[in-house]
């Protein structure tokens, strides 16, 4: 039996840390992928959730997004001439044992347009601050994606997983 | 794990030319729930995509949106309207091409009115969650997919999945 939706790789971030989760050489048979995570961060940075960004082919430019937001408390929408970024928490500053769930999905990414993502992040802790976020995102790259990095601010904390899928529309 | 064919494609149009609406017609009632998933660019302007169900152009549908400009966090309704919406502020162009992602829940059934969950994106415009409402106890058999006014560029894709909770 052909899958249709199929798991080409996990990473779990074992003791230490790590400062990316890097998927490598990806399989270009597929028609879209998916990225699932759940993440907590390491560091100290005062705050309750920090940001990752996302990079293809470990291209570090050409990024662009529009994100909305709600925390608990406030909305809001922000956008990003230069990077995708999501949402996920500070493991010294929010609730024990939690951490930072997404979904990106990506499209054709073989083909040689530019590549459009849509992607859905929630941080819930129980505490009084969390985030949950909707985000549009563009590389403006022709190349087929072949790498796909999820970089921390300071570090990924152990526990931390990220699942990389991909969808196959054969008929 | 793999999801096998538990997620099963069952059609994909690819335009190689420009066109008003696709169409995915005869859709199985086999499956649990459907997903819509789209990359599409306009051949001129910037519009919303809509959707429409079993050729159903009358005011049977509503939806609220909830939407990011970049700027500001905005909300909108409609009721007794012609047409679903697939995005908002996330609107599609003739810039890029432009994913838009729509869940139809419990597609099959012919006992209550039919949910689809749309998420809109255009890193250049804004991103919207939408959740659309057909008041029609039909089993949803052909859905279209077009543009307010303009076409679909070529290259355009439209992939339509049968989710099966068996």
């Amino acid at each position: 039996m052909a899958y249709t939706y199929s798991k080409i790789a996990t990473y779990t971030v074992g003791s230490g840390g790590v400062a990316s989760i890097d998927f490598i050489n990806i399989p270009q048979t597929y028609t879209d992928l998916i990225v699932k995570f759940s993440l907590r961060d390491s560091s100290n940075t005062g705050d309750v959730w920090d940001w990752l960004d996302l990079t293809f082919n470990s291209n570090t430019s050409n990024y662009s997004a529009r994100m909305v937001y709600g925390t608990g408390s406030a909305t809001g929408s922000v956008s990003s001439t230069s990077q995708i970024r999501y949402a996920y928490y500070v493991a010294s500053t929010s609730t024990a044992s939690t951490f930072g769930n997404g979904e990106i999905y990506i499209p054709n990414y073989t083909g040689s347009n530019y590549k459009s993502i849509s992607s859905d992040t929630v941080s819930e802790n129980n505490a009084t601050a969390a985030i949950a976020t909707l985000q549009a995102g563009l590389w403006s790259n022709s190349s087929a994606i072949n790498s796909i990095s999820l970089k921390a601010r300071i570090g990924f904390a152990q526990y931390s997983t990220a699942h990389l899928y991909g969808v196959k529309a054969e008929l | 794990m793999p999801a096998g064919k538990t997620y099963t494609p069952l059609a994909r149009t690819t335009l190689t030319s420009a066109a008003a609406s696709v169409t995915f017609s005869n859709i199985s009632g086999s499956y649990t729930d459907l997903v819509l998933v789209t990359s599409a660019k306009l051949t001129s302007g910037s519009e919303d995509a809509i959707v429409r169900v079993n050729s159903d152009s009358g005011s049977n549908y509503s939806q609220t949106i909830l939407s990011g400009t970049g700027s500001s966090a905005v909300s909108a309704r409609g009721s007794n309207a012609t047409k679903m919406f697939l995005d908002s502020y996330g609107w599609v162009d003739s810039t890029n091409f432009n994913v838009s992602i729509a869940h139809f829940m419990n597609y099959s059934n012919t006992t209550t009115y039919k949910t689809m969950l749309a998420r809109g994106n255009n890193a250049s415009s804004g991103v919207d969650a939408i959740v659309n409402l057909w008041r029609s106890t039909s089993a949803i058999t052909s859905i279209q997919v077009l543009p307010n006014s303009s076409t679909f560029a070529a290259g355009s894709t439209f992939t339509l999945y049968g989710i099966l909770a068996a």
